[in-house]
This record gives structure tokens, sequence and C-alpha cells, in this order.
């Protein structure tokens, strides 16, 4: 299974605050370091959003799949 | 052909005392295995019924005190393990087994299938560690496998819900008993594997007996596990009941709430996490800009003649804190947005006289936050003034300006610095703060 990107995220940001703190950068290598890093923090944001979530159920009508909203027991 | 014993008449009674004693001292401990039929309790609390193969059939009774202690309830027709003894009751010159305990018979047979099935498919290697996918750290959508109705399926909407609300589930609905179970559980790990709709797959049940547990122990089902390419999490039954789709799983849940725990992260932690390193970014990037702008402050200080680089350097200068302007300021809306979501969270979860006290709270953090970012702002937009000034302070042009000029020996440009260098006639090249000319030396002087 392919890896879990918000995982990926979390550790790529972890690397570029850890070289920033470091401070061997140059003055470009840290503005770009800190652009992506904001955009990944964007990114991940985006992902933990509190949006409305999906309750559904997984049915077979014969040789097809359908996905329906899932209203409670006895739905 | 008699003899005088057999001549003995006997009484009824005396019989059945004597067939008593027999039996009483014959088989005073033994096990019968049978099924139950005719059960009856009266008000006594005791129970009596027969117990019956296809050959025949023996009265037993249970008196109240052992059936107390039974584990289960004796039904009609169930198939059922007794020890007890024999006795005689003379009123009716009936036998009857004595109950002490029974158990039912078909645990034997489903435990022992449940050791072998094991043995085998530990033996061929599908309980490896090696085999056991991780689970996603944070899954798009989950997928359920249970009942649709009952509190399994209520427990972990629950605890997922509670956290991280927006997590996706996707249920797919099967019996979890019976002999219809195997085959829909299989057909539902197949189906959610299906195009990727779930990246993790949750196969629960409540606790049963053996029997109710079968569908998880079921070859099949194993299999069906074992070969999903989406980890499975297994929670069938209570914490202390392990079956083997347990063994199978990727992971095993004592729960079917622990389930939902181990699958489902908790947002707030992963917020707080983010929001830690985002802090953490912030605070780089303003001590490298800060270790940058005391380079180009020690570069220009030392820079003496070429105007043009002066001025290109307060460029990248000017062009650098803007940038840096502009980040702190997009840092500074989403601060903005955080704290008025997290006002928000606390106006819906908490009483209103604390959410009040809370959401003043916030309102003078947040000023306090917009003053800090705007006194750093100006702060960085003073270091730029003086810089400039700094700068023009050291332009060679600005002291030719008021009045200062720069003699150099011609033809080789040398700059002049002490006069007794000088001979009578020697043509020298004057500059001043606009233009120049050339001269020739008069007469030298000490002053």
């Amino acid at each position: 299974m392919a890896r879990d990107k918000f995982e990926d995220s979390l550790e790529k940001l972890e690397q570029i605050v850890r070289r920033m703190e470091a401070g061997d950068m140059t003055l470009d290598e840290s503005l770009k370091a800190f652009e992506e890093g904001i955009r990944l923090v964007r990114a991940m944001n985006a992902r933990l959003d509190d949006a409305e979530r999906r309750v559904e159920l997984l049915l077979r009508e014969g040789d097809l799949l359908a996905v329906k909203p899932f209203a409670g027991e006895g739905s | 052909m008699m003899d005088g014993f057999s001549q003995k008449v006997w009484t009824v009674s005396e019989l059945n005392e004597a067939v008593r004693d027999l039996l009483e001292g014959r088989f005073d401990h033994l096990w019968v295995e049978g099924e139950v039929a005719d059960l009856r309790r009266p008000s006594s609390g005791h129970a009596y019924f027969s117990l019956k193969d296809p050959g025949g059939q023996i009265r037993a009774v249970l008196f109240r005190s052992s059936a107390a202690v039974l584990k289960f309830r004796l039904e009609d027709g169930m198939r059922v393990l007794c020890r007890g003894r024999l006795s005689v009751y003379p009123v009716r010159g009936e036998y009857q087994l004595i109950v002490s305990a029974a158990e039912p018979s078909g645990i034997g047979a489903l435990q022992r299938a449940f050791e072998e099935l094991k043995a085998r498919l530990e033996a061929e290697g599908l309980f490896d560690r090696s085999r056991k996918k991780p689970l996603p750290f944070l899954p798009r959508r989950i997928g359920v496998v249970t009942s649709p109705s009952g509190s399994v399926l209520r427990d972990i909407l629950h605890v997922a819900g509670r956290r991280f609300p927006s997590a996706d589930i996707l249920i797919a609905p099967v019996r979890v008993q019976g002999a219809e179970a195997p085959p829909e559980i299989v057909r539902a790990l197949e189906d959610l594997q299906a195009e990727g709709l779930v990246d993790v797959i949750i196969l629960a049940r409540g606790g049963g007996s053996l029997e109710d547990l079968a569908p998880f122990n079921d070859e099949r089902v194993a299999r069906a596990v074992a070969a999903s390419a989406v980890p499975v999490v297994s929670a069938v039954g209570h914490e202390t009941d392990y079956t083997i789709a347990d063994f199978v799983a990727d992971l095993r849940a004592p729960t079917p709430s622990a389930a939902a725990e181990l699958v489902v992260p908790v947002r707030r932690d992963l917020l707080a996490a983010v929001e830690s390193l985002r802090g953490r970014l912030l605070k780089g990037m303003d001590r490298s800009a800060f270790r940058w702008r005391e380079r180009i402050d020690r570069a220009s200080q030392r820079l003496r003649d070429p105007v043009r680089r002066i001025a290109e350097s307060r460029l990248t200068l000017d062009d650098r804190l803007q940038r840096l302007q502009r980040l702190l300021q997009e840092s500074l809306s989403n601060r903005t947005y955080r704290l008025a979501y997290a006002a928000g969270q606390l106006r819906h979860a908490d009483p209103r006289e604390r959410i009040r006290r809370h959401g003043l709270r916030l309102e003078t953090l947040r000023k306090d936050l917009v003053r800090a970012l705007e006194i750093e702002c100006r702060g960085k937009r003073q270091r730029v003034g003086t810089n400039a000034a700094r700068l023009d302070a050291l332009n060679p042009l600005g002291v030719l300006r008021r009045g200062y000029a720069v003699a150099r020996r011609l033809p080789d440009g040398s700059l002049i610095t002490d006069s007794a260098l000088l001979d009578e006639g020697t043509l020298v090249d004057v500059r001043v703060a606009s233009g120049g000319f050339r001269a020739a030396v008069k007469d030298t002087y000490r002053s």
C-alpha cells in the first residue's frame, strides 16, 4: 500500500525545521525551505480540517457495488 | 431347578433397596453424554429431564444447588456431557442419573476444530509477524465489516467520531453469526478492497460463546483476512476471546472501541504537532533572516568605493525584508484564523461564563499578537532606514559634498596622502564633489 501522505508531509516538515534550526543554509535556501514548510503546514491543516464525516454503507446489488449513506440502525 | 436363595421371596421395597445398593456401589461417579429431552423445571428449582441417544434414554435430575453453578442454561435438544451418579427412586422403582455438573458437549468438538485449524494456519506461517501490515497513519476512509445494527457499530462510530470528527467510514454490513456469516464476511472483505475504497478495515463483533464466534474461526474468513491487501484490525468478542481471525489480522484489538482507537488518530494531537512544527519553522526563519541581515550590515560597512554595489545590496535587503514581512503577515492571518476557530470551539463546548472569559482573553491575546507583529514589522522597516542612512554616511561622494577633495598623482593615479613625497611641478588630479581638475604642484609645505 502507498505510504500515507500525511505522515510523509509530517516527516518532511520535521526535516525542514531541523535543517532551518541547524542554520547552515544560504538565505535563498532557507527562504525556499520556509516556503515549502508553510506549504506543508497548509496542506496538513487542510487535511485535518473539521469537515463533516461521511458514514456510508457498501451494498452489493447482484454484481454491482453501491455506496449509500448510512442513516443509522435499521437502514 | 431352584436353590434356596432363589426361592427367597422379596418384597418390592427390599428389591428396590438391593438394586439401589448395587447401582450406587457400581456407578457412583460417571460421565454420560446425550441429548436433553423432556426438560421440566418445577418451582422447586430442580431440573428434571431425560438424556437420549439414538438407542435409548435415561431419566436425570439436576438439583437446584447444582443447577445454580451451571455456566449455561439447559435446553431441550442440547447435547450435554453430564457428571453424576446413578440412584434409584424406590417410590417409582425408577433409576435415574443424579447430575452434579454438566457442560455443553458441542464445545469440545468446536474447541478441537479451533485448535486444529490454529495449528495448521500457524504452521503455514499465516500468523507470522513479518506478514503484518502497518496501519495507515491517518486513514482517509475506514472500512467496517460488522452487523449494521447493535452496539458494536455504534461504539466504533462513536469513538472514531470523538477522536477525528471528519474520518469517513464505509460499513460493509454482514451477518456475524450462523452458517451465512463466513461467506458474507469474505465477500465484504473483498468488496472493500475493490478500487481502493478504504485504506484500513475493522472486522468486528460483540462477545459470545465459542459457537457464536464460529464464523471468525472459519478457515475461509481466516484466509480472506490473510489475503487482504488492506490492513485488517480484528475486534471480535470480549477482551479474553481469541479467534482465528485475531491471529491472522494485522492487528488485534481487545474490543470494537479499542479498534477504533487504534485506527483513528486524535485530530487534536495532530493539529498540535503541526502547530508546534510551524512555530519552530517561523522561529528558524526569523533567526536565519536576522543572521543574514547582520552579514549584509557587516559587508556594507566594509564597502568603501562602489556606490553601485551599495545600492544593489540595499535593493536585495529591501526585497528580502518585503518577503519576510509578507510571510509574517501570512502567519499572522493564519494565527488569527486559528484563534477564531479556537474561540468558536470554546463557545460550543463550555458553559457561557467560561466562554465569555476565554473569549475576552483570546481577543486580548489576538490584539497582543497583532501588536507584537506590527512592532516587529515596524522594527524591520526602521532597520532598513537606519541602514540606508548609514550607507549614505559611508558613501565617499558624501564626504566630497562636504568640501573635501581627493588628490591623485598623475599619471599613475595613486592617492596623495603625504605632501613631502611631492616634487615641484608634479602633475596631480583633484576630484571634488562634482567634477575635478588637473594641476601642477607649485610648492609643498608641512602644516
